[in-house]
């Protein structure tokens, strides 16, 4: 079988998890899907259930496309990742109205939204398609976990600064900064973390030429 | 000798001639329907209907302007529900009657929704009224609100990957801007139609995900083959842009709102307009300040994408000014 001999030889699954949470981290590093990294993470829950959809997601159609990529049609290929990944945010959506309603009031909209996330349909096309089941599924999964830690940063960090609390649980007797709940607190957020990140890479590495994170986009 | 005058000055006065004729019967034709329709207007005139006009105001107040006084304004004479639950009356508390009786004041247990829709019944003399707000004001509200008080960019963080891809250059922002307030309302409209009339009826709203993706993908693929082969000048400026629209949440988002909000037809082409709108101003207003950057000294960790979501954050501030304009008082 030809697909037998061009098959390229899948990175280790500690790699391939790796490189989702810290290489390429898709909020901080790719940043790629930016709306739900901003617009739920007010607090730590609402940040946890989208990245947990998000993950699932992504793990459940990375597995399917790795299953089905001898029968896609390259041509067509997009449509049908666009439907897959349709098809299973559907039974998230399903899933999370029905198990967490209250939580699921506040982020309805972006879980719905997640089939229209750069970052699921371009980890099919660049991985799922290439490679089979099990590196594909680890694949997915670092890249969901790097989205949902993201999400649980940010989500915390507003949360504290911007209502006094983590989780639910209040933390300081001080009057919050409302500021950092706000939107504009959002986006202030993402600044200064995506800022972090960058002088965090500079420091490690000094003398290398590299472009700054976020110089790709999508 | 000729006159060139009098060639010149003919074209003009001819066609005014050639046309008089067709412009005078309709004047008298008006004169006409209006003498018909005199003696309705003057019965109307005559006798001015009971109730002048109704409007709600926001802490739990209905203001009637009537023409004549109303024999009973004790609570129990007004019967008040909304529309949508018209078993569930909302309790009248008190009736302030002015003087001379032509302005009731009923105030209701329950804060009230200016722009919603109510009916109240009055038991003596029998009337029936609805309160709501025009279509107009109603088109007008949801515009504003879409695209300032919720603007998709600053308050809904909607769109954002396309909003930081593409605001580095004005030009290049307002050609974006202007196809997607385009693709928003053809898509939200033709979703509309699919979830009112197929996914509605059929009890298939868990699949509106996968039909609005549909929609929208299939609207731009046509969209792009249309303009390439009809304008194919237009399609060389924004065609790079039409590719980038297919799986985008902003779009998306537009009927998956209308979808929970059960919006009418009315509602989904105002809220397709307004968030185009508001997109196509946040585009613009990024793209003027990211062009003023790109001339500062900027620190480097800063430089890229952190810098453009502070100034985000700066503009969204200034949004959050519209967060208490509201149409109805």
């Amino acid at each position: 079988m030809s697909a037998v001999l061009l098959q390229p030889v899948p990175p280790s699954t500690r790699q391939l998890i790796l490189n989702g949470v810290f290489a390429e981290n898709p909020v901080f590093r790719l940043a790629l899907s930016l709306c739900p990294a901003v617009a739920v993470t007010t607090t730590v829950l609402n940040g946890l259930i989208l990245g947990i959809a998000v993950l699932l997601v992504q793990v459940l159609s990375s597995v399917t496309v790795a299953l089905a990529r001898g029968l896609i049609h390259p041509r067509v290929r997009i449509v049908v990742y666009t439907i897959i990944i349709a098809v299973w945010v559907s039974v998230m959506d399903m899933a999370l109205s029905a198990f967490v309603p209250a939580l699921y009031a506040q982020v309805g909209l972006y879980v719905k939204l997640i089939v229209a996330f750069a970052i699921i349909i371009s980890r099919l096309e660049m991985f799922a398609s290439k490679y089979p089941l099990v590196p594909s599924f680890w694949d997915g999964f670092g890249m969901g976990l790097g989205f949902l830690l993201a999400l649980v940063v940010i989500g915390a960090l507003r949360e504290l600064l911007g209502n006094g609390s983590l989780a639910g649980v209040r933390l300081t007797a001080g009057k919050p900064l409302l500021f950092f709940a706000l939107p504009a607190g959002g986006f202030f957020s993402i600044a200064f973390l995506m800022a972090f990140f960058n002088w965090v890479e500079r420091r490690m590495a000094r003398g290398r030429r590299k472009p700054a994170a976020g110089g790709t986009h999508a | 000798m000729r006159d060139p005058r009098s060639r010149s000055a003919r074209p003009r006065i001819a066609p005014a001639v050639r046309r008089a004729p067709f412009a005078r019967p309709a004047r008298w034709l008006a004169v006409a329907l209006l003498l018909a329709l005199a003696p309705a207007l003057a019965r109307a005139a005559g006798e001015p209907p009971l109730i002048r006009s109704t409007r709600i105001e926001k802490p739990g107040r209905i203001v009637l302007v009537l023409s004549r006084p109303l024999p009973r304004t004790d609570p129990a004479n007004f019967r008040f529900t909304e529309a949508a639950a018209p078993d569930l009356p909302i309790a009248v508390r008190e009736v302030h009657v002015t003087p001379l009786g032509e302005r009731v004041t009923l105030v209701v247990g329950q804060g009230l929704d200016p722009a919603g829709h109510y009916r109240l019944e009055v038991a003596e003399p029998p009337l029936r009224l609805d309160l709501k707000p025009s279509p107009w004001a109603l088109l007008f509200t949801v515009i504003l609100s879409s695209a300032l008080i919720n603007n998709f960019v600053f308050t809904r963080y909607l769109g954002l990957c396309i909003f930081f891809g593409v605001s580095r250059k004005r030009e290049t922002a307002l050609g974006m801007g202007a196809t997607f307030a385009f693709v928003m309302v053809t898509t939200g409209m033709l979703s509309w139609l699919l979830f009112e009339f197929v996914l509605k009826p059929l009890q298939l709203r868990f699949l509106q995900v996968l039909v609005f993706i549909g929609v929208v993908a299939f609207l731009v693929q046509m969209l792009d083959t249309v303009l390439k082969k009809t304008q194919s000048a237009l399609h060389e400026k924004f065609g790079i842009y039409l590719v980038l629209i297919t799986t985008n949440c902003i779009i998306l988002a537009v009927p998956l709102l209308n979808a929970a909000a059960d919006s009418g037809p009315l509602e989904s082409f105002a809220l397709a307009m307004g968030s185009g709108a508001g997109f196509a101003l946040a585009l613009f207003l990024m793209s003027c300040a990211r062009e003023r950057v790109e001339l500062a000294r900027v620190p480097p960790s800063l430089q890229g994408l952190p810098i453009a979501f502070a100034l985000a954050g700066l503009v969204a501030l200034a949004f959050m000014g519209f967060s208490g304009l509201s149409l109805f008082r």
